[in-house]
């Protein structure tokens, strides 16, 4: 691949998805218009089995984005060394084009709860996260991308708004980003910025790739819209009009089409993607 | 704000426990009851993830018992690593203590069965070996050999019926359980979980090879235990199931 068509992260400018052992067989025979997967990286952190055999024909056929849900990386305390040793290992057979993580803390005190938790904006979690990025990235021996989160939580002390809070963290850590709109759009939705003002100032030069997910829409006890980032519906139309907005700023990127429950049939996620990639090839008309 | 995760973490476990303060919604408005989003993803991923490790206990015992006996479970014992494939080794034993599921007194190891199938799934892969060179050893020889079993290799002994249990709840084999004691052998042959039920001194036999004794020793105390145990028979099942890797002949 020419690296002139690649993003900061060595992804493909096309579109991608989140790669699920059931779809294996569907991907390899007819891949449509997926150019790349997605792999939640502690998926594969085993010994061997099924799962690592059918990630190695992925792996022989797409580019494969290693994306981590478990590093913890706002965690207050150190990180998990072991856990970092298993990435890196992953990393070292996968060769993945891209690594990311997010920012968010899923784990204290020894117990773990398969969630992406809050975080301030201050100068305290600043620190702590950049240390921690800087230690992530040694170990890797790479730059990693760090995706914006989904909030239904803010604090009352956080100095810095996400954008300028992401951008910080970038420029102290020489990580590039991983934009997910829908997680802008659910932020927005549960309070907490203007979708179209946070993707209008988000630092397009350091994004690695963009997420494009489904959300679930439920009701507060107000009576007001609550977005839960569920990742288990087709990408919806707020969210494809933003992503319609970015675009014509920021030309093709990487997009995946994340779908992580509530599994759809090939040819629904094939289509979604097939979307991305249309309005991708639009960039260079 | 020291340890506001330490406050966090407890609160999102235990509804009675307060979530730190500074919270507040994104807009910077009261934060309500913002924070039971998370208290409820939590509970809800873990009990979900509980249920796919253990679909034959979630089966015996219906889905609403079950979610409710998992939401006791997953408060207690959180994952310890983000490794959730391995969530719920601790379930078995926390079942044994479990006064609601206490008549069922096979839940437990039922509970152990799925849990090696699991650790069989992810397990290193091995190669089979070759029994060949089994053929030309004379009977001192052939006492002398240590087999080594594969990584996927379980060896579970019970006082109840749990292969039938297992098999009624997860295969298409609906004939009816007996009550009876159960030895079962979870392996994992051609990249497929596999679960046998081992005839009589079958589980000593393997169990006394995984500890590293040989062919000899081994048979003998599986004879001690069940006089009918038949070395050849065993031998040659453990090598169609393809779960001896290695030979090592003194």
């Amino acid at each position: 691949m020419d690296g002139m068509h690649k993003a900061p992260s060595g992804l493909p400018r096309k579109a991608g998805v989140s790669y699920k052992p059931r779809y294996l067989e569907d991907m390899l025979v007819s891949p449509g218009p997926v150019s790349w997967v997605e792999i939640h990286a502690e998926n594969y952190m085993v010994d061997g089995g099924p799962g690592i055999a059918g990630l190695r024909r992925v792996v022989e056929r797409f580019p494969v984005s290693c994306h981590g849900v478990g590093l913890s990386i706002g965690s207050e305390g150190p990180l998990d060394a072991e856990h970092l040793d298993r990435l890196a290992h992953l990393a070292s057979w996968l060769q993945p084009a891209s690594v990311s993580e997010h920012l968010a803390w899923s784990g204290h005190g020894g117990a773990y709860f398969a969630d992406l938790l809050p975080l301030p904006y201050d100068e305290a979690t600043l620190r702590r996260v950049c240390d921690h990025m800087d230690e992530v990235q040694e170990r890797l021996g790479r730059s990693i991308l760090l995706e914006n989160p989904a909030n239904y939580l803010g604090f009352s002390y956080s100095s810095m708004a996400e954008v300028e809070f992401l951008a910080a963290i970038a420029v102290h850590t020489g990580c590039g980003l991983l934009l997910d709109i829908n997680n802008v759009h659910v932020s927005a939705v549960n309070g907490a910025c203007d979708a179209e003002a946070y993707l209008d100032a988000f630092p397009l030069a350091l994004v690695g790739e963009i997420h494009l997910a489904g959300h679930e829409a439920e009701t507060d006890e107000h009576g007001g819209p609550l977005l839960i980032d569920a990742h288990n519906n087709p990408v919806a139309d707020p969210v494809w009009a933003l992503f319609a907005r970015l675009l014509a700023r920021s030309g093709p990127l990487p997009v995946l089409i994340e779908w992580d429950n509530d599994l759809p049939e090939w040819p629904v996620l094939a289509a979604e993607a097939a979307r991305a990639d249309t309005m991708l090839v639009g960039c260079y008309a | 704000m020291p340890d506001w995760q330490g406050t966090f973490a407890g609160a999102l476990l235990d509804p009675a426990r307060h979530p730190p303060p500074g919270l507040v919604r994104p807009d910077g408005c009261a934060a309500g009851r913002r924070f039971d989003i998370y208290r409820n993803n939590v509970v809800v991923a873990l009990i979900e993830a509980l249920g796919e490790a253990f679909p034959v206990v979630r089966a015996v015992v219906g889905a609403q018992f079950f979610e409710a006996m998992a939401g006791v479970y997953v408060r207690a014992h959180p994952p310890s690593s983000p490794r959730m494939m391995f969530y719920g080794e601790s379930f078995a034993p926390f079942l044994e203590g479990f006064e609601p599921a206490a008549q069922l007194t096979y839940l437990p190891d039922v509970a152990r069965l799925e849990y090696a199938r699991r650790l069989a799934y992810h397990a290193a892969d091995d190669r089979a070996a070759d029994p060949a060179v089994l053929a030309g050893l004379d009977e001192a020889k052939l006492t002398a050999v240590r087999l080594s079993l594969q990584a996927a290799c379980h060896i579970l002994r019970s006082a109840h019926p749990i292969h039938a249990i297992w098999r009624y709840n997860a295969t298409e084999d609906k004939s009816p359980v007996q009550p009876a004691a159960e030895d079962v052998l979870v392996s994992r042959p051609d990249n497929r979980v596999l679960v046998q039920r081992l005839p009589p001194g079958g589980a000593t036999f393997l169990l006394a090879l995984q500890e590293g004794r040989s062919l000899g020793q081994a048979a003998a105390q599986a004879v001690a235990e069940a006089p009918s145990f038949d070395l050849g028979a065993n031998l040659a099942s453990a090598f169609s199931a393809r779960i001896v890797t290695a030979i090592s002949i003194q």
